[in-house]
């Protein structure tokens, strides 16, 4: 049964239940593309709803989703929504994930969506499929409906829990076809027992016993593992090859194909000696940018700005503006730099194609994989495994691609696992970015200009959190044809970029007024639940009122991103010899609507604002041209163990918002309110992330000269 | 080159005919089926590839796996005994201490090396040991809590016995 058989109007409000295979399947008809973004509409949820769940004869359910878990703790939080609404305990649930052939189409992991978007869907369907057994168990119990009340997948007669028929013996009975005609709305806040509890996460057992397969970790019979050779920068030219040495290497078999050469062996060391023994020479580009003219660059090339926000008269206030504040806030490369690198194993035979891919977009992976080996879409499977960190940059798929067509050329399963050097080569970079702001505030305290303009990020975080009363925002055109590599989103894309520089400003601006930075943000604020976020992170922290620098090296930023309101507060230190930035505490405040699962809502603030410090004060790509010359973690550093400071978290309660995102929105504020801090600390402010301790001592030194 | 190595696996005695200059780290992986240990970054900055030679934690990635002869290697998959988490392993699950779990194999072993050198190591301490393993989730506190609550409670002393 599916959607399509009963695709006609009239028939969409219909529910089915019938038995299939090895147990009941729900098949509930009548929502699906209403959960869909827009732009994602071709990956719609089905209407066909079996698709979401089955529960089996031993009472177990299956939950299908096409997301995946990449550590954001989806596969837990997703278990307790489906749980919750069905009536049965999580211990009852499994979680099937990010397979083509067995769940529902979707676009893809990212954008904090999962529990915003995916979640409203996958409830409904657990609350129809409960509504559902309880006809069945009415039927089955003699009582009607009203007087039945389901508890861990057993449906009693209330006042008689004798009279008692579990979802199993529901699943076993005989062959049913059900139609029921009613609307059933989803638990509230009130009634949840299963969303609010901080279940310790599903995936926990397999991850600290290795039990836990990624895709590197499959191994297929014949399998060959795959290195190709790759240029020595973007842009450069295969003049000459002469592969006949890497040929010799015992057992290696070259493949070259439209561009593509690679050396694949069984063993991945004999691969990748016999990828070195290619002798190729090429014809390099001379470079036009790097690491420090990119800026300039991304002004020049911005051409026609996208207006995000307008209104008053910008230029009039500008005129008026007594004491404008007028700055220019730049940000390099940063590299999405996932633990797991990209990974794909692939098989071609009997014209299907099979792959286990460490990927964030299974289904349009599965297209791309499709239209390249002139497959039809339902001949080729992308099965996830778990996926060792994403971070936005596992959305292309480039090493699915490479697998799939050499596990095609050469009739063999085929893996690859791209190199650190490989990952940082072809990583999708959060592209450099420069925004330019001119603003200005009333001696009261209120803001009465605000010019900004972005350049390389994009808009997001750039919309207006403070009222102004003369505000233009703009974002200039970003695109791939404007950095000299590809770039993509990066964990809450350019929004890192734009909330350092707002925050940065406000707080330029309080300053420059003598007003503490706190009382500044509450004044200008619109959004009444971003006041209480930031009252509350200020309570917590115990902000110490006065305005910056109180040299106390106290920072604050907020920002409201994924529908969830966030206020961070940091206390710093900054040695001034070494010019290391010591972050001691970081206390965050968020509202995030209904809380699925709080302990893991803490997790993803804990580690957005752990990972935060990298691009706040250490991470930026060098390279020349198309020359990426940081290639490995001893000249790319990232946040280690003696950089974390004391992480204090706080969900404030808000039953009455659907849940809202919560994998991004916090690692937006790290960069702002570190640099909030230091210029606390220091009366020094920086317009430059990262905030290196070369870029400190240096600042610190002019700032003591003069 | 080619030659005999006899080692002990996870507490079980093997030996393997095999060229000794294969990394250790392949090794595990593609012969013996013990995937726990990952490929992060292939030269050793990343400690995803930690497994334990003896007591001292070790790249697995640069170790030519001629060193194992005669040693005993543990890597994750022989943490828990007879069904029974490693008390590291437990408190890894009940502070939440990962996330993508691509580090814990490698996050596990060094704290446990630690705590069998050092039961009871400072703050300072324990973060100097793992400063060389890298998490790009941003679980440090996390798995520093739960090392923490691992030493307080003294079982990893006892589990070194």
């Amino acid at each position: 049964m599916n959607g399509e058989q009963g695709g006609g109007v009239g028939f969409n409000r219909r529910r089915f239940l019938q038995i299939a295979g090895g147990g009941v399947v729900v098949a509930l008809i009548g929502f699906g593309a209403r959960y869909a973004l827009k732009r994602e509409r071709e990956f719609a949820y089905p209407e066909d709803l079996n698709a979401y769940l089955r529960i089996g004869r031993d009472g177990r359910v299956t939950v299908f989703s096409g997301k995946i878990e990449m550590g954001q703790g989806v596969m837990t939080s997703l278990a307790q929504m489906l749980a919750e609404e069905l009536g049965v305990g999580i211990a009852m649930v499994d979680m099937v994930m990010g397979d083509t052939q067995s769940c529902p189409p979707d676009a893809g992991t990212f954008g904090s969506l999962t529990t915003r978007v995916f979640g409203p869907a996958l409830r409904e369907a657990g609350a129809k499929a409960r509504s559902a057994l309880l006809g069945l168990a009415a039927k089955r119990l003699g009582a009607p409906r009203t007087a039945l009340t389901v508890q861990d997948g057993v449906v009693s007669v209330i006042g008689a829990p004798s009279r008692r028929v579990t979802y199993a013996d529901l699943a076993g009975g005989a062959k049913i076809l059900r139609i029921v005609d009613r609307r059933v709305p989803l638990r509230t806040p009130n009634e949840f027992t299963v969303i609010g509890d901080p279940v310790a996460r599903l995936d926990g057992p397999a991850k600290v016993t290795g039990a836990a397969k990624y895709a590197g970790d499959l191994r297929l019979p014949g399998m060959l593992y795959a290195r190709l050779l790759r240029p020595p920068m973007h842009g450069a030219i295969l003049m000459r090859i002469d592969t006949s040495a890497a040929a010799r290497v015992p057992g290696a078999r070259i493949v070259q194909h439209q561009g593509m050469i690679a050396a694949l062996h069984p063993d991945p060391q004999a691969a990748a000696v016999a990828v070195q023994a290619i002798r190729a020479d090429w014809s390099e580009p001379a470079a036009t940018v790097d690491s420090d003219s990119i800026f300039a660059h991304l002004v020049a090339v911005g051409g026609t700005p996208d207006e995000i926000a307008k209104h008053g008269d910008v230029d009039a206030a500008r005129e008026r503006a007594p004491h404008r504040i007028r700055s220019v806030f730049h940000k390099g490369y940063v590299a999405h730099a996932p633990m797991e690198p990209h990974t794909a194993l692939a098989e071609v035979k009997d014209g299907r194609a099979t792959v286990w891919a460490s990927t964030q977009t299974p289904f349009p992976t599965r297209d791309h994989v499709a239209e390249m080996l002139g497959l039809r879409r339902d001949a080729v499977r992308v099965i996830t495994p778990f996926v060792g960190g994403g971070f936005g940059g596992k959305i292309a798929g480039q090493q699915v691609l490479e697998a799939a067509r050499l596990a095609q050329l050469t009739g063999r399963p085929v893996m690859v696992e791209w190199t650190r050097e490989e990952e940082f080569f072809y990583d999708t970079f959060d592209p450099a970015a420069v925004v330019e702001v001119d603003s200005a505030a009333d001696p009261s305290g209120r803001i009465a200009l605000w010019d900004y303009a972005v350049f390389g990020a994009g808009p997001r975080g750039a919309a207006p959190i403070y009222a102004s009363a003369n505000e233009r925002i703009v974002a200039a055109r970003n695109g791939p044809d404007i950095h000299p590599f590809a770039v993509g989103p990066w964990r809450a894309p350019g929004a890192n970029m734009n909330v350092w520089a707002r925050e940065s400003q406000i707080d330029l601006m309080a300053a420059a007024l003598g007003q503490d930075p706190l009382e500044f943000r509450l004044r200008n604020v619109v959004e009444p639940r971003l006041r209480r976020t930031l009252e509350a992170v200020a309570k917590a922290f115990g902000w110490q009122s006065g305005p910056a620098p109180t040299r106390h090296g106290q920072g604050i930023a907020c920002n409201i991103d994924a529908g969830t309101c966030v206020a961070t507060a940091a206390s710093v230190r900054v040695d001034a010899a070494s010019g290391r930035v010591i972050v001691d505490r970081l206390v965050c405040a968020q509202d995030m609507g209904v809380v699925v699962n709080p302990e893991g809502a803490k997790m993803q603030i804990d580690g957005g604002l752990t990972m935060g410090l990298g691009y706040t004060l250490a991470e930026e790509l060098h390279f020349l041209g198309g020359n990426i010359l940081d290639r490995n973690f001893g000249t790319y550093r990232i946040p280690r163990f003696s950089w974390v400071p004391r992480i204090e978290t706080i969900l404030l309660k808000n039953d009455a918002l659907a849940p809202q995102g919560g994998g991004e929105p916090a690692i937006t504020t790290t960069g702002a309110v570190v640099a909030n801090a230091v210029f606390d600390a220091t009366g020094v402010r920086f317009y430059r992330l990262p905030i290196t301790q070369v870029r400190v001592k240096d600042a610190l030194a002019a700032a003591a000269k003069a | 080159m080619m030659r005999a190595l006899t080692f002990r696996l996870n507490g079980v005695e093997r030996t393997l005919e095999i060229d000794d200059a294969r990394a250790l780290l392949v090794v595990l992986r593609d012969d013996l089926g013990l995937t726990g240990a990952k490929t992060g970054c292939g030269v050793g900055y990343c400690a995803a590839c930690t497994v334990l030679l003896d007591d001292a934690p070790i790249r697995s990635c640069i170790t030519p796996v001629g060193a194992i002869d005669g040693h005993a290697v543990t890597t994750v998959e022989g943490l828990a005994s007879g069904g029974v988490l490693h008390p590291l392993q437990q408190a890894f699950i009940d502070h939440g201490a990962f996330q993508c779990g691509y580090c814990t194999s490698g996050m596990l072993l060094g704290a446990v090396a630690l705590l069998r050198s050092n039961p009871h190591p400072s703050r300072e301490q324990t973060v100097q040991a793992l400063e060389g393993h890298l998490c790009r989730c941003g679980a440090h506190q996390r798995i520093l809590a739960a090392i923490e609550s691992v030493a307080a409670q003294g079982a990893a002393a006892e589990e070194a016995q």
